[in-house]
């Protein structure tokens, strides 16, 4: 048995964020349950209420916005993987969610869940922040949009405040032109990141003209590695210039050593998979190297 | 809706029946079917959502319901293995799971019977890689992996073959 709480199913968002506003820092959100449960039977949090938000279907839906695609929290993994929305607007997330966890997982965890749960590990991080996505959040005092890149403040931790729900995500989808990449290194498959990055280029004229690079699981919080953009942006798209930009990526990072690997393996295969996610971004763009 | 220490009203449709059932909020989906229901077939593994052996259907999607609330499944409509065949009258995985010979200690079977089934009726002809990651989520104790996928895609084969009456 878990430990004991008091069970909350509000029927709309609106009655979601009345709860907990009034329960307060006691309050916990569920949705599919997948690192809330695992943390609670560890002891890691017991918190006396917890709100369920896994019906509330007002933030489960995946909808085309013409240049942008909007992603409900509540929608799950799997919901994700086989949206033909997702694969054609933002398609590196759908890369990032496929190699997620396991079916079973899948089916049930949720994207808000894993940016809520604001592991550095958060495999739909890196993918979301090289899109340059806007987390639409709403609260006790209204509706806010917060960037991705300032989401995170820590391990486990956000700018979400106490009543405060994730309920959207909108993603600005790949234009033409642009390639984008997702890698990551994991003991097996579907196990969680020791490292992981996406990449997303644009280039016109044999140059890159828009370079976006974000890593996961190599830092308190997922983080985009600006040295690495910079030494891209406006530069050749040959290899030596993708090669050289790559080994920037171990001054954009603060990796820790834990039990999936050491900060000195996680320096080294971040440039590794920069420079792998960055060559198939640049192919996807169209292939030319310059 | 709330819910205190006290109990909690859930109902949900069980292998095809209507269940109502009062149980604790802090009760996982995994407790409430063995605990409450003596579902024995659900297996309590690892109860951090590694193993998958606690695999259950949900709305015909597989689960854990190691971390699923009990109370998450009100309304919903929950299957294991007990609603997918009987004794008499095996479903055609379980029978090519019996055919194949992908039965050793038996404690992952019941979890794998369920995941292939929620694969077939969505893929009713998986190729091999995708069987394997569909039942990526179940850990067999024994390894006896090769066997498993055979029994998968002999089902597959029957099902789509017709050649079941």
């Amino acid at each position: 048995m878990l430990p004991e709480f008091e069970y909350h199913r509000p029927a709309s968002l609106e009655e979601a964020v009345r709860l907990l506003s009034e329960l307060g820092p006691d309050a916990k959100v569920i949705a599919g349950g997948t690192d809330l449960v695992v943390k609670m039977r560890a002891g890691l949090v017991s918190p006396r209420h917890v709100v369920d938000l896994s019906r509330l279907t007002e933030i489960r839906f995946i909808r085309d916005g013409g240049d942008r695609l909007k992603i409900g929290a509540g929608t799950t993994l799997w919901e994700i993987e086989n949206s033909e929305d997702v694969a054609r607007g933002v398609p590196v997330l759908r890369e990032a969610v496929e190699e997620m966890a396991s079916w079973h997982v899948k089916t049930t965890a949720t994207i808000g869940g894993n940016l809520c749960n604001a592991s550095p590990a958060a495999d739909t991080a890196p993918p979301l922040m090289v899109h340059d996505a806007t987390l639409v959040v709403v609260g006790p005092e209204g509706r806010r949009e917060v960037p991705i890149g300032e989401f995170f403040t820590g391990p486990g931790q956000t700018v979400l405040g106490v009543g405060e729900i994730l309920v959207e995500v909108v993603v600005p989808k790949m234009r033409q032109g642009q390639g984008a990449a997702f890698e990551k290194l994991t003991v097996r498959e579907g196990a969680l990141s020791i490292a992981s990055a996406a990449a997303l280029v644009e280039i016109s004229g044999g140059r890159f003209v828009d370079a976006r690079v974000a890593l996961g699981a190599v830092a308190p919080t997922p983080i985009r590695a600006l040295k690495v953009e910079r030494a891209l942006k406006g530069r050749p798209a040959t290899r030596e210039v993708l090669r050289s930009a790559s080994r920037e990526a171990k001054a954009d990072i603060k990796p820790i050593t834990d039990v999936r690997g050491s900060r000195e393996y996680r320096e080294e295969m971040s440039v590794v998979l920069v420079r792998r996610a960055l060559e198939r971004a640049v192919e996807r763009a169209g292939g030319v190297w310059a | 809706m709330r819910a205190g220490g006290g109990g909690i009203v859930v109902r949900f449709t069980l292998n095809g029946r209507e269940v109502e059932v009062t149980t604790r909020p802090n009760a996982t989906l995994l407790d409430l079917l063995r605990n409450e229901l003596k579902i024995l077939s659900v297996r309590r593994g690892c109860e951090t959502g590694e193993c998958g052996m606690c695999t259950v259907l949900v709305d015909g999607l597989p689960v854990r319901s190691c971390l699923m609330l009990a109370p998450q499944v009100d309304g919903r409509s929950v299957t294991t293995v007990e609603g997918v065949g009987d004794p008499e009258r095996l479903h055609p995985v379980q029978e090519a799971f019996v055919e194949a010979g992908a039965v050793q200690c038996g404690f992952c079977t019941p979890a794998m019977v369920l995941t292939a089934k929620a694969l077939l009726d969505r893929d009713p002809n998986p190729d091999e890689r995708t069987v394997r990651e569909a039942i990526l989520g179940v850990l067999c104790r024994c390894t006896g992996y090769a066997k498993i996928v055979r029994a998968v895609r002999l089902a597959a084969e029957r099902v789509a073959g017709g050649v079941r009456e």
